[in-house]
């Protein structure tokens, strides 16, 4: 079934197709995505750390380390539009002896070729003070005021909501099984539920962005797994950090960090390791022994205890550096790919870029007059004024009928979540955090599969975790 | 802000014998404040016998039990009882704030008694590798799902740990028509009670792996199979003793950890280990005044011994609003 033709097709609903989706929707162009998930966020995005990096990590001469630097000024421009909740809470880069404060000298004078601003080395007694849980044996850090945190699936969901609002159409649950490269700007893009005709496609599919590029014959890159454990600690130890605290980087990461999350619980990892598996996402014993020892020497008082939940994310790494191109050799079709860490700050930064290798490449981008810019916030009564919250609830009575005792999340907020797209237990869960706290839905389930049952108006039974063959129960009692 | 004599968290037989011997003793202003739309607790989906032997003399089944506290609260017009009202916020000075559909309530309170129950300890708890797929679930819920929704949440079982709650389970899965395949347990010996044991495993066959633990669990979208592997006293693995088991579902029942988040947040003085106050006496807290029941206070084998503590904290609440004898 072929009904119309797009200007650009983006294949990949994760944190990078939606940014660029956002972006390009602000143009007068016919575009759709495509995901093979049956939610957006359900790949690479739903791993990451939440990160929003200064730039410090990656060479001044690199894509990724421009793109890194004008992406978290981007972000913030982006939050307010959407309403998501970005905190500028900076990061420290520890040093545990002299020899290591040169090598956070070496890292400052990198990122001020980058511009990066502000950076300061810190002594004991600033940290004493501002980071009183640090092992004593920091004897120095890195401050970089300018890195932040964010929620990675929030800011996934809220760019498509608001790309989606602005006429971009989204198709989840559609895997794409073959592209037809036919001529300059013309493609035909196979699914197995339909056929999508358009003059670009842009590649943001993460892990499997080289099967896409091999699609239309583009075989130079290939995507190697680096598999990443992080380690999620009970929203107790929320203040245990007040800073993102790195590790002085290795060669083939930015090592094990103590993460803030913007959910509130802390989180420890990530390992890294190159898997052949892109499915693997199981967690070891090792990673956890690894994560433990690692955050242990910068933050003592992290236990073992502590950790509520773990999982694994896969990041797709391609050689050093992002590839952002057009592929002049199948005219109209733009490779985003290899896209790893800082790979989430610097969505914003990829999407502008996207924009103009697509105008380089033909595309006329006409601004639209009613663009809609803005996106109302999801409230979390927890993260509102008592007032507030009393004066919501009155209004919406959903919000005091708590679903999720252990990360209070109410009724009205899973309803809005359903109404925003989620459609699975796992989809609930990365938009409110319902099931994820320390009883690990335990005591929700059973309703959040009932809500869902109703307002979807599908049987229990036909529920998933995360679709395919995710079923939570497995039919009727006889 | 309002005030009231005693407050209640919890709506379970702890909470309810509580608040109907505070009642008793003369205490004439009492809000019980429960979460859930019902009382009776986790009673309510325990509908298997073995309740109120030793305090009804009788053997009743869970909602059995809960039915006879909830038909005499009930009776009581001093006992003011609130469905659906989570409480959210509670500090030193007793003051409450808890939501009802609708309202955000505030409220102080002279007296509290809380009983809030436990939770059950998770997969992510006892730190098993492997995947996150659909079909992992905590014994407790998947006994709401199949004796309160009426749902099947698996076909071939394994189940981790032995306390009462997974050997019950293993018996109701099999009652059902499913396959419970094992019952894996890391120490010598089961968590369960005996009788839980001989009933709900040897009658129905059912075999119980002792000092033995599961080591990975596989599968992307459904759990597919699971790693068995014995362990030593010290519980370390014991080389080629590992071994699959194919399965569908993974029940985890390693035990139960007392609710107490909120009076943690009151700042009562608290065991970090147990997660319950620390005490010199059943009930206390070192906040004069608040008191906790039940398996909030400490982890019971039986409701009977439960209502028995709980009646003494309804006693000790109001001997503490100068209720005498």
């Amino acid at each position: 079934m072929t009904n119309k033709n797009y200007d650009i097709i983006i294949i990949g609903g994760g944190v990078v197709g939606c940014s660029i989706a956002r972006e390009l929707s602000k143009y007068d162009l016919k575009i759709a995505l495509l995901e093979k998930e049956v939610e957006l966020a359900f790949g690479v995005s739903k791993s990451n750390s939440g990160i929003i990096h200064p730039g410090t990590q990656a060479k001044s001469d690199s894509l990724k380390g421009r793109l890194c630097v004008e992406g978290n000024k981007l972000i913030r421009k982006i939050a307010k539009e959407l309403g998501i909740d970005f905190q500028e809470v900076g990061e420290l880069i520890v040093a545990f002896s002299e020899k290591d404060i040169a090598k956070l000298k070496a890292i400052k004078a990198e990122a001020q070729k980058l511009g990066v601003e502000n950076m300061r080395i810190v002594g004991r007694r600033w940290l004493k003070v501002n980071e009183p849980n640090l092992s004593k044996d920091v004897v120095a850090a890195l401050f970089i005021p300018s890195a932040g945190i964010i929620s990675p699936y929030r800011m996934t969901y809220d760019l498509s909501e608001n790309a989606a609002k602005n006429g971009v159409e989204i198709f989840t649950n559609n895997e794409v099984n073959d592209i037809v490269f036919k001529k300059k700007n013309s493609f035909e893009i196979k699914t197995a539920k339909r056929v999508f005709k358009t003059r670009y496609v842009v590649n943001a599919a993460g892990l499997f962005a080289d099967k896409i590029s091999g699609m239309v014959g583009i075989n130079d890159f290939k995507i190697t797994p680096r598999k990443g454990q992080e380690f999620l600690l009970d929203k107790k130890r929320e203040n245990v950090v007040n800073h993102i605290i790195f590790p002085l980087p290795t060669k083939t990461s930015k090592g094990v960090l103590v993460i803030k999350t913007s959910d509130g619980n802390p989180m420890v990892g990530p390992t890294a390791r190159d898997v052949d598996d892109k499915e693997d996402l199981s967690t070891t014993d090792d990673g956890l022994k690894e994560v433990l020892s690692s955050v242990k020497q910068m933050v003592p008082s992290i236990n073992e205890s502590d950790i509520i939940a773990y999982f694994s994310g896969l990041r797709p790494v391609a050689g050093d550096d992002f590839i952002i191109r057009h592929e002049s050799s199948v005219p109209g079709f733009v490779n985003v790919a290899g896209i790893q860490s800082p790979g989430l700050t610097a969505a914003p930064a990829i999407a502008k870029m996207v924009c103009s290798v697509l105008q380089n490449n033909g595309l006329t981008l006409l601004r639209k007059k009613d663009f809609k810019r803005y996106r109302a916030q999801t409230a979390h009564l927890f993260k509102i004024s008592k007032a507030k919250a009393k004066k919501l609830i009155k209004e919406h009575e959903g919000y005091g009928d708590i679903v999720c005792r252990c990360e209070m999340v109410s009724r009205k907020e899973i309803e809005e979540a359903i109404d925003r797209g989620a459609t699975t237990l796992d989809g609930i869960k990365f938009r409110t955090r319902a099931q994820a706290g320390r009883c690990h839905g335990g005591f929700c389930t059973t309703r959040i599969l009932k809500i869902l049952s109703e307002k979807l108006n599908v049987p229990i039974t036909s529920v998933t975790k995360r679709g395919k063959g995710s079923l939570i129960v497995k039919g009727k009692r006889a | 802000m309002k005030e009231r004599e005693l407050v209640i968290v919890g709506g379970g037989p702890a909470a309810m014998a509580a608040a109907i011997s505070a009642h008793e003793r003369g205490v004439r202003d009492i809000l019980l404040l429960e979460r859930d739309q019902f009382l009776g607790g986790i009673l309510n989906q325990c509908i298997h016998t073995g309740f109120g032997l030793n305090y009804f003399k009788e053997l009743l089944s869970g909602p059995e039990y809960a039915h006879r506290f909830i038909e005499k609260i009930k009776g009581i017009k001093d006992i003011e009882i609130s469905l659906q009202s989570f409480v959210t916020h509670l500090n030193s000075d007793k003051e409450l704030i808890y939501l009802r559909p609708g309202e955000m309530k505030e409220v102080r309170a002279r007296a509290i008694i809380m009983a809030t129950g436990c939770r059950e300890r998770t997969r992510e708890m006892i730190h098993v590798a492997g995947t996150r797929p659909a079909g992992i679930f905590s014994a407790g819920l998947a006994q709401k799902l199949i004796n309160s929704e009426g749902l099947l949440p698996g076909q071939e079982i394994v189940v981790v740990g032995s306390g009462d709650i997974g050997l019950i389970m293993a018996r109701r899965f099999t009652l059902e028509g499913a396959k419970v395949k094992a019952v894996i347990e890391i120490q010598k010996e089961t968590k369960g009670l005996v009788r839980n044991v001989v009933q709900c495993l040897n009658d129905f066959n059912i075999p119980l792996y002792l000092s033995h633990k599961i080591s990975r669990i596989y599968g992307k979208d459904r759990v597919e199979k699971v790693d068995v592997i014995a362990v030593d006293d010290n519980f370390n693995e014991v080389d080629n003793s590992k071994f699959e088991i194919e399965c569908d579902t993974v029940l985890i029942s390693a035990g139960l950890i007392p609710e107490n988040e909120l009076i943690e947040m009151a700042q009562v003085k608290m065991d970090k280990r147990t997660n319950t106050p620390i005490s010199e006496k059943t009930n206390k807290t070192s906040i004069e005044g608040l008191f906790v029941c039940g398996n909030a206070f400490k982890i019971y084998d039986l409701v009977d011994s439960v209502t028995r503590d709980s009646i003494a904290a309804g006693e000790m609440a109001a001997e503490y609003l100068g209720y005498k004898k």
